[in-house]
């Protein structure tokens, strides 16, 4: 059983890390090299001239070291998400609930709301240079929404009566009706325009990557599945 | 009587690793988005970034 969801979460977390990783090469690290350029100082923005909005980047593998482990550290990251979504995912087969690649999907939907949009949907990805509150507190309070979420979707998906979804909407209002930890002022040099731009696009790789990691995960656990059953 | 006996040891044999790949995969994220100390924080910079952890 353990052997079948390690094989399986690491396929799929390699696999959809490694797409996560050239996605927010391509839509997210520019934005973010960007952001640095006012982190930095080298570009100033509210100074009495405009600034352009093109100025010249490092292109994508400028820093083959600084990408690299950009690579490495998204493969790594995902796999721990495919650990926990493929544990749950044989905990949901036990209890009858099958387990596909096209309900992968919807099991990749769930992640992506539970450690991706709900923690930044009042913890903003942040782009470099943001003014915000001490870092262990804010993860304190992403660790508890991710728990208080991932209890809801988990409620949603399998509770099966009123009083489960009621439950389920109250883990998932709560973490924002506490409010998250702020900045007692703000003092980000970034334009406006880069920090909405770079949240939009963390958004947008994290949800396709997250699809993709639950329907990968369903399929693979799926075929091993298979694979075992033919050797026994 | 043993398929009683099979049938438990089945339900046990499936909570462990379940609850061992939870706590695993819990240890990775943890390890890659959130310990500050300095040389993870460096390497997983970008990540964090993009993935929306808290990172500094």
């Amino acid at each position: 059983m353990f052997s079948r969801i390690l094989t399986s979460a690491l396929f799929a977390g390699a696999a959809a890390g490694l797409i996560a990783a050239l996605l927010q090469f391509v839509f997210v690290q520019p934005v973010l090299l960007h952001a640095e350029l006012y982190e930095s100082g080298e570009l100033v923005h509210f100074g009495a001239e405009a600034v352009s909005a093109r100025p010249e980047l490092p292109g994508l593998f400028a820093d083959p070291m600084r990408d690299g482990l950009s690579v490495v550290f998204t493969m790594f990251t995902y796999t721990g998400y495919a650990l926990v979504m493929v544990a749950l995912m044989s905990t949901a087969d036990k209890m009858g609930h099958a387990v596909t690649a096209r309900a992968g999907l919807l099991w990749g939907l769930a992640g992506f709301i539970t450690f991706h949009f709900a923690p930044g949907l009042s913890l903003a990805p942040e782009v470099p240079g943001v003014a915000a509150a001490d870092v262990e507190v804010r993860q304190i309070w992403w660790t508890a929404t991710v728990a208080a979420t991932g209890v809801a979707m988990w409620l949603i998906a399998f509770g099966g009566n009123a009083m489960a979804y009621g439950a389920a909407a109250l883990l998932l209002l709560a973490p924002h009706l506490i409010g998250a930890p702020e900045p007692e002022s703000f003092s980000g040099p970034v334009p406006t325009e880069l920090g909405a731009l770079f949240a939009a696009r963390a958004f947008g790789v994290g949800m396709a990557a997250w699809v993709l990691l639950g329907g990968l995960a369903g399929y693979f656990w799926q075929t091993e599945g298979k694979r075992a059953e033919a050797h026994a | 009587m043993t398929t009683k006996t099979l049938k438990a040891s089945a339900t046990g044999s499936a909570i462990l690793p379940a609850l061992f790949a939870v706590i695993l995969g819990l240890g990775i994220i943890t390890l890659a988005g959130h310990v500050q100390a300095s040389a993870l924080h460096d390497a997983a910079h970008d990540v964090r970034h993009a993935t929306g952890f808290p990172c500094h």
